[in-house]
């Protein structure tokens, strides 16, 4: 999906920090944002994770999943083989019940977007609201350490592929040594790379990288920074770091995006990323979203699940829905 | 909310193996009460779950004369060791019932059954194993050498955590070496037969626990009864006046566990979002039946708009229903007399002048039922601010500086527990020293554990449970 | 020439001051041959109520003293007891009709047990508080707590000794002191409230009446401000009405002692007059 509106990059920072935007404006507006006491955020996610969901919800829940995943291989021995296997399960993930939805986007990583948008022919949205996104990694992911020109040129190499979705990192280690405004700058211009020909933009989503991160007021405020810098969507993790998407780190950042849609109206989404294997944890994620942010946010431009084998879970429960019996690994495609 | 909304996930009863009709738990065995039988009700159908035995005056002789016998004849001539050993019995098979247990409170009380599930029943089993390590260790219990149990142990428990205080109230009087005689509440009475079944499996020698169940006057009786040597009593204000007065001079030994008001105080530099939880936490977990519940909301002034649309906005995600549906948040109200005072006393806060919100929630037509409510515009000197409302009823008052703060949170009779929520260390340090009460909690509410002390200072009581206190509690030096 | 000697007026001691009582009443000490040594204040229910309101206003500063502070301070009043004790054995073997030497022996463990209570201040709160391992992410610690306004019925038959170790273990922990000496005796007591003005002790922090305990002791058993009653002293009184009393407002009460042993020093009388205050703060790296 595309986003139409082009937000010029920064303008919510000017909208929220006023006309002098500095490094140390920014500072002081992220310094000042209100704690997170890690126990009772771990406490809030817990008790969130003991929602049971019966039946009817579950069934509702499971194809929502699947309609919320960016289906994702970032491995350095991907192939174009790879990608068409990836991009056949992403438009038919179940052959044995054509019902299944389709999910949101495959992920892959920028050389292998011409391989995706091939394979997914008619299937790809190409901008419309119909059809499978293409999302590319960029910014000398999953480290984030080269240039600027590389990072700028990775991105807009992307773009031009046909890639809907860029998941930019940011750079952490001038996060973590409070060179806030780098990390600004940096999202503000690789924003300004998703830019197309057009003037539409490609989808920007921006990865913190949780775990490296490590505490949840760095998490609350590097979110605020990456909402403030321009970013469509805030992601936990590229999935290359231990720990990658927790429920307590993705809650925290659930309530960064109600926080903000309560200060402008505007809807930013977030995409735990790595670690969610089965459909018991996704749907904790997806009670979640409901009960911080509103069911609203289950929606593919609101709220991705970044992950390769939850897919198969998910499709192993499905069956178990319909058939009334537990199915096994040899009734979902390995891919 | 609406794909949570219509999926139903009740907990089965039919783990449950009730009988029609309990009697007393005396000398090791169900026997006949003098006083009739009453029926014990689910608050949030208003079905009779079982017939209750009414214990009279010679029931409570019985009991006591067969906790003397237990105590003279068995129980003091058994070791330390050997006591211990009987209540890790009892806490495994706590822990091996904790589901049936679980879903009886929640049957009998209204609670939801998370809450039966996740806090109430495995901190039963907790409080177990933790008194049962101290039986052979009490030279280290603070009283010196050598020090000796006080005999008979009356205790008297209330309905809002009907088997968690027998808990608190058994096991330490069992690992000090007394044998009990307990009276759980009129209304909430199952748990406890349910426990004592429990110590037959256990082979707990006859009499050391005898449970008889009645009201108010089979309660009087038994802390009145001469050979007594202990009494611990938790529940009203009212009530502990009452035992305090009817006890002085005799000698017994007096824990009372009485009312409260609680201050949750949150500064404008609190974790905020942890800190709308820990209100929601501190005022509608088991729907505000907690003596140490956060019903006064201390929020500081300049956030208290924001505070207070967050937690509007919380509570509307609350469920509120049947206790057994395992997503319920807020339960049954327990008893139709505990329904008619919350409700005097909200119709109180809203004459006075207080502003009134609830979030919109069905409630069932059977059963004794209240929605959250929140009170705003309060003042010191409203009833809703100075009086327990024992209920899911939160008053929001304000305050500018951490001292006017500590002043309005000290201003009650009450001293059980306070709140604190600040993200500056240093100064909740202070705060809390400042603050009157026997436990605070600190970015935090409402924690629970057999190794911590819980009690109040002021008209909340005296003496402490948990810990070496609470065992100290059941115990007299050598000397 | 022989000097004409000064008497002292026997006075109240309260916040501070040695007022006579608001009643205007006095009583006479005798000696036990009935000879007069002098008119004591005999203080009123009016009397009792300032008492307690020089206690309330002085329990903030005294329990907020560093416990550090409170012993040197402690230790001061040992240190001028000492310095007066011709005083007090002179009163005490007038008074009591003792010899000389058994009046010396109680200022001698009255001066002692008030330096062990001192050294107590900074102590107590280790050996009786606790941290608790609880199961899960909690800093948790318990620490005894001054309760606030002691209400104390003094020893009847002990002009210092009895009066000192019913005073000082309430202080220890920060409390605040209202006391009804000794009915017979009552000389020391204020001989020691004389003592008490002169070191360092913060007005109100302790408060002594003279007079009739029975007539007193309601008025401090009712009271709403009083949290503690210790009623070491009160045998020969209607003390189980004073418990009832007390029970209204929920008091702690220590119940009456007699013989030999009777408050005896013991950590039990300092964390008798303490509160077991319990905080949980959240622990995380994160």
């Amino acid at each position: 999906m595309t986003i139409e509106r082009a937000v010029s990059p920064a303008q919510r920072a000017l909208a929220i920090l006023g006309d002098d935007l500095t490094e140390s404006t920014l500072k002081r507006y992220l310094d000042g944002i209100p704690g997170v006491d890690a126990v009772g955020l771990e406490q809030r996610a817990a008790a969130l994770g003991t929602r049971s969901i019966k039946t009817t919800s579950k069934a509702w829940a499971l194809d929502r999943i699947i309609e919320l995943i960016d289906l994702t291989t970032l491995e350095g021995a991907d192939t174009p083989g790879k990608v068409r296997s990836l991009v056949a399960k992403a438009v038919l993930p179940d052959p044995s019940d054509l019902s299944t939805p389709q999910v949101a986007a495959v992920c892959v990583y920028g050389d292998m977007v011409p391989y995706a948008v091939e394979a997914l022919g008619a299937a790809h949205s190409a901008g419309t609201d119909e059809g499978i996104n293409v999302a590319a990694v960029a910014t000398a992911f999953p480290s984030g350490r080269a240039s600027l020109a590389v990072k700028l040129a990775d991105t807009a190499d992307a773009v031009a592929a046909g890639a809907d979705e860029i998941d930019m990192v940011i750079d952490r280690g001038a996060f973590l040594s409070g060179r806030y405004g780098r990390v600004f700058d940096e999202i503000v211009a690789v924003k300004e790379a998703c830019r197309r020909d057009d003037g539409s933009f490609a989808h920007l989503k921006v990865i913190l990288e949780t775990g490296e991160l490590n505490t949840y007021d760095n998490v609350r405020r590097a979110s605020w920074l990456a909402i403030l810098a321009g970013g469509d969507f805030i992601k936990t993790s590229t999935g290359k770091v231990a720990p990658a998407a927790t429920l307590p780190v993705t809650l925290l950042m659930l309530e960064v995006v109600r926080d903000w849609h309560r200060l402008t109206g505007e809807q930013i989404g977030v995409k735990p990323a790595g670690g969610i294997r089965s459909s018991k944890d996704a749907i904790k994620y997806v009670v979640t979203v409901a009960e911080t942010v509103g069911e609203e946010w289950l929606q593919p431009h609101l709220f991705r699940f970044g992950a390769s084998s939850l897919l198969n879970d998910v499709l192993l429960q499905r069956q178990k829905m319909k058939t009334g019996h537990y199915s096994g690994a040899d009734y979902v495609t390995i891919d | 909310m609406s794909f949570l909304e219509y999926a139903p996930a009740p907990e089965s009863t039919a783990i449950l193996d009730l009988k029609p009709e309990y009697g007393l738990f005396i000398g090791g065995e169900f026997v006949a009460a003098g006083g009739g039988s009453f029926r014990t009700i689910s608050p949030a159908t208003e079905k009779q779950i079982a017939l209750i035995a009414n214990a009279d005056d010679a029931d409570v002789d019985r009991a006591v004369a067969a906790a003397r016998k237990a105590y003279d004849k068995t129980w003091s001539k058994l070791s330390g060791r050997d006591r211990g050993k009987y209540l890790f019995r009892i806490a495994r098979l706590v822990q091996e019932r904790a589901r049936e247990l679980a879903v009886a409170e929640s049957l009998d009380n209204g609670k939801p059954i998370k809450e039966s599930r996740d806090v109430d029943v495995p901190l039963v089993a907790a409080w177990f194993f933790y008194y049962a390590g101290w039986a052979d260790k009490l030279d280290y219990a603070g009283l010196g050498a050598n020090p000796r149990a006080l005999g008979v142990a009356a205790q008297v428990i209330p309905w809002n955590f009907p088997l968690l205080m027998l808990a608190w109230k058994i096991a330490p009087a069992l690992a000090a070496g007394n044998t009990v005689v307990l009276k759980p509440a009129e209304t909430t009475p199952l748990t406890a037969l349910l426990f004592a079944e429990i110590l037959q499996q256990a082979d707990l020698p006859a009499g050391v626990v005898n449970i008889i169940t009645g009201a108010g006057e089979t309660g009087r009786a038994l802390v009145n009864h001469p050979d007594v040597n202990k009494v611990a009593f938790t529940g009203s204000t009212a009530v502990g006046r009452e035992i305090a007065r009817s006890t002085a001079g005799s000698g017994k030994k007096l824990t009372l566990e009485l009312g409260g008001k609680a201050a949750n105080i949150v500064f404008d530099d609190a974790p905020i979002d942890q800190a709308v939880e820990g209100i929601v936490n501190g005022i509608f977990f088991n729907q505000g039946h907690v003596c140490c519940a956060g019903s006064r909301l201390l929020v500081q002034e300049n956030i208290h708009d924001d505070v207070v649309e967050r937690l509007k906005s919380r509570l509307s995600t609350l469920r509120v229903g049947d206790p057994l549906d395992k997503n319920t948040d807020v339960g049954a109200i327990n008893s139709a007399e505990q329904l008619a005072r919350i409700r005097e006393l909200s119709d109180v806060g809203e004459a006075e002048g207080a502003e009134r919100w609830s979030p919109a929630c069905d409630l069932p037509a059977e059963g004794f039922w209240f929605a959250p409510t929140i009170f705003t515009n309060v003042s010191t000197s409203h009833r809703i601010a100075r009086e327990e409302i024992f209920g899911p009823v939160l008053s929001v008052l304000t305050f500018r500086t951490p001292a006017e703060a500590i002043a309005k949170a000290n201003n009650t009779p009450y001293g059980l527990s306070a709140g604190i929520w600040s993200d500056k260390g240093s100064k909740i340090l202070a705060v809390a020293d400042k603050l009157r009460a026997g436990v605070v909690w600190a970015n935090t509410f409402n924690r629970f554990d057999p190794a911590s002390p819980f009690g109040g200072y002021k008209e909340s009581g005296y003496g402490r449970e948990g810990g070496r206190q609470g065992l100290a509690a059941y115990l007299k030096g050598s000397k | 020439m022989s000097h004409v000697a000064v008497p002292k007026t026997y006075k109240l001691f309260v916040n501070g001051a040695f007022p006579r009582s608001e009643s205007g009443r006095v009583y006479e000490v005798t000696t036990p041959k009935g000879v007069f040594l002098a008119n004591a204040a005999k203080a009123s229910r009016k009397d009792a109520r300032d008492a307690i309101v020089a206690a309330r206003a002085a329990v903030g500063g005294w329990a907020g003293a560093t416990a550090y502070n409170r012993g040197q301070v402690l230790y001061r009043v040992a240190e001028v007891l000492e310095g007066r004790r011709a005083q007090f054995e002179d009163e005490i073997v007038r008074l009591e009709g003792v010899s000389a030497g058994a009046a010396r022996a109680q200022v001698d463990e009255a001066i002692d047990r008030w330096v062990w209570y001192a050294g107590w201040t900074d102590k107590f709160a280790q050996v009786s508080g606790n941290a608790n391992p609880v199961a899960g992410p909690y800093f948790n610690l318990s620490v005894p707590e001054p309760t606030g306004v002691v209400a104390v019925v003094a020893p009847q038959d002990s002009s210092l000794l009895g009066l000192v170790s019913a005073v000082a273990p309430a202080l220890v922990a920060g409390n605040t002191v209202v006391v009804v000496a000794s009915e017979a005796f009552p000389l020391s007591a204020i001989t020691l409230a004389e003592v008490l003005a002169t070191s360092d002790l913060p007005k109100g922090v302790v408060n002594v009446l003279t007079g009739s305990p029975a007539e007193i002791a309601p008025w401090l058993a009712s009271h709403a401000d009083v949290n503690a009653l210790d009623l070491v002293g009160a045998a020969e009184l209607e003390w189980i009405d004073l418990e009832i009393a007390a029970a209204e407002t929920l008091k702690r009460v220590y119940p009456p002692e007699s013989g030999p042993d009777a408050a005896a020093p013991s950590l039990a009388r300092i964390t008798a007059f303490t509160e077991t205050k319990t905080v949980w703060h959240t622990k995380s790296l994160l």
